[in-house]
């Protein structure tokens, strides 16, 4: 973990942060009244995840953090969505 | 490397803090007292799991009713699998030895979160006391299986929920720990201790943590699901409901295959430590067997689906899983290959913890050939659901698991204790258990081969030999287990007191006194050197 003096972020870019998220949570509610048939499970998988990378980067600090912690959420995001495919290729190939 | 000072603190087993008598162990954040806390209730739950086998073996003796009627022996398996597998064998490494050895192993005072260490004992204690309980109380011992298949356990009228909720706690005790093993390694080696210069049992824990914090969150949210689905009647799993049973046991498996990991990562790293020491020459294939743990952590994330060939998968799913199931296989073959090449030409001292770790790769070898027939499609069709499953699943579990444990408790008893146990009693503890242990389940390969489902109360009269010696195998294993904790008990009591390096160990935690003190060492060490230099293997700097 870097310097102290490096963890606190302006209350306008929380602020921002707090919006998009509301947005989203928004978006996600609108969305829902289209058809995406296949797709619809992949189309809110994607915005819960927009979400929580945006959570983690500026509310949990990811941002502050040096590479190799990077790497690594990015590595568990990597790992989810190769399971949720697999998952998926037994529903569509049943 | 430099350990100074560490004589002056007092041993962790007479030091006196805040609290006094049980409080003080009750209350304790030091991560050896929480160990120890684990190990004893690990021992306890596995007597009383291991009984429960006990009965269900005699109740096999013979073919029809012997000593209890079908929906009890439903209960006892049922309770058997959640004991052993969420209480014993998911935390029994990591909790334990993890607990009580990392900080030392990295240069640290404590894990990261001690507090949090704490409390993830009490979750777990809950967790495993609930799920005793629920053999007894209400309607009934659950009788799903510890798989919890629906849509039977939606519908079965006995103590699911009871069972589910102490899964699930238990599963809370399993994340936070992972959580504070990452953490603590990520920030709390001690100076000079690269990635590369760290043990390999601290590698291993590193691997199984993050499958921990990874994975066991969603078999957490897939049994509130099944409780959801029985209390709110909503269709998750359940047909009938509108709901589909393939989609519980995807969940579940995600989970429970990498569990496997969970059990069997921790014991690789145990036994990377002891053949070293225990031949006197560094560890063969460092950077191969820190890569394999990953690889296995990584890989052994995607096969769940070979628990799911019978299960009306489809057919692309099938031979992917199958396919990704060989692949699982490489890194496990390398670490093999690195431990029989770590002995060759080595000083080897058959002491008791090298004897259970030999026996390790005997019965983790014989587990994972037959764990390819069961991951090949074409003969996991003929052998799904036989008691061929339950021997393979037992010889990696138990032959895993269980006897890295063995070996480990063995390896560093001296240490966690300060006193020596009986070579000679131990020596015949081990083949006790490793006979009682290979009679007991290699019969079950054979009359699984020849038909005999799994999980059957009754069975035809042409398998009874092959029950019979099963048997005869589980008494002979409860008596090795017996004289074993007899043994090390006795040892931890009245042993000879140990050196600080009984064995001529190079890691860390033979350079501090037996036992250790309260917070391990006085000025954290600098680390200088890889680990597992002997003598002048300048060839290991």
């Amino acid at each position: 973990m870097k310097h102290e003096d490096k963890h606190i972020s302006s209350y306008s870019s929380l602020a921002i942060v707090l919006a998009v998220l509301l947005f989203l949570t928004a978006f996600s509610v609108w969305i829902t009244g289209f058809h995406f048939g296949a797709f619809t499970v992949a189309v809110a998988l994607i915005i819960a995840c927009v979400k929580v990378a945006t959570v983690l980067i500026n509310f949990m600090h990811l941002k502050f953090e040096n590479l190799f912690l990077k790497l690594l959420v990015t590595g568990v995001f990597v790992m989810f969505t190769l399971v949720i495919i697999l998952t998926f290729v037994d529903y569509y190939f049943r | 490397m430099s350990i100074s000072g560490s004589e002056t603190q007092v041993s962790y087993l007479d030091y006196q803090g805040k609290h006094k008598g049980i409080w003080s162990w009750l209350l304790s954040t030091d991560h050896k007292r929480i160990g120890l806390l684990y190990l004893y209730a690990i021992i306890v739950f596995f007597f009383v799991a291991a009984f429960l086998g006990l009965l269900m073996r005699i109740e096999l003796i013979a073919p029809g009713r012997t000593i209890m009627e079908p929906q009890t022996y439903n209960g006892l398996f049922t309770i058997h699998g959640i004991i052993m597998i969420f209480v014993i064998v998911i935390p029994g490494l990591a909790a334990v030895f993890g607990n009580f050895f990392l900080p030392i192993l990295i240069g640290a005072r404590d894990v990261a979160f001690p507090k949090l260490n704490l409390f993830s004992w009490y979750l777990y204690m809950i967790g495993a006391i609930l799920g005793v309980l629920s053999q007894f109380i209400g309607g009934g011992a659950p009788d799903t299986g510890w798989t919890f298949y629906v849509p039977y356990s939606v519908e079965s009228s006995t103590n699911v929920i009871y069972a589910l909720t102490a899964a699930f706690i238990l599963g809370f005790s399993s994340i936070l720990t992972g959580l504070n093993f990452i953490v603590t390694i990520h920030r709390m080696r001690a100076p000079g201790m690269g990635w590369m210069r760290m043990p390999l049992f601290p590698w291993a824990l590193y691997a199984t943590a993050w499958i921990q914090v990874l994975a066991t969150p969603i078999v957490g949210i897939t049994l509130l699901m099944v409780i959801a689905e029985r209390v709110l009647n909503i269709g998750f799993f359940d047909p009938a409901l509108g709901g589909d049973p393939v989609l519980f046991q995807h969940l579940f498996w995600i989970y429970s295959h990498p569990a496997v990991y969970i059990m069997i990562l921790p014991a690789m790293g145990i036994v990377t430590e002891i053949f070293p020491t225990f031949s006197q020459k560094p560890v063969f294939g460092y950077g191969a067997i820190v890569l394999s743990s990953l690889a296995i952590a990584f890989v052994g994330y995607f096969v769940w689906g070979h628990h799911m060939f019978t299960s009306g998968m489809s057919y692309n799913a099938r031979w992917f899983f199958s396919f990704l199931t060989f692949i699982v296989a490489v890194p496990s073959a390398i670490k093999v290959f690195n431990w029989i090449s770590t002995m060759y030409g080595g000083s080897i001292d058959l002491k008791p913890p090298l004897l259970y770790a030999i026996s390790f790769i005997f019965l983790f070898m014989i587990g994972g050939f037959t764990g390819l027939v069961l991951g090949s499609l074409a003969t996991n069709v003929h052998t799904h659901d036989t008691a061929f499953v339950v021997a393979h699943f037992h010889y990696i579990i138990f032959g895993g698991m269980g006897f890295a444990f063995f070996a480990a408790i063995h390896y560093w008893a001296p240490k966690m204790f300060g006193r020596m146990y009986n070579f000679r009693v131990a020596n015949i503890a081990w083949v006790l258990n490793f006979t009682g242990f290979n009679l007991l389940y290699f019969p079950l390969f054979i009359v699984g081969l020849q038909g005999m489902p799994r999980r059957s109360y009754d069975y035809l009269p042409q398998f009874q030999s092959g029950h019979v010696l099963s048997t005869v195998g589980a008494f002979i294993l409860i008596a090795g287990l017996l004289l074993m904790v007899y043994n090390l008990v006795r040892g931890a009591r009245k042993g000879e007191v140990a050196p600080a390096n009984p064995w001529k160990g190079v890691t860390l935690e033979w350079k501090i006194p037996s036992p250790p003190p309260h917070e391990n060492f006085d000025d954290i060490p600098v680390i200088t050197s890889k680990p597992y230099l002997f003598g002048n293997n300048s060839d290991n700097k």
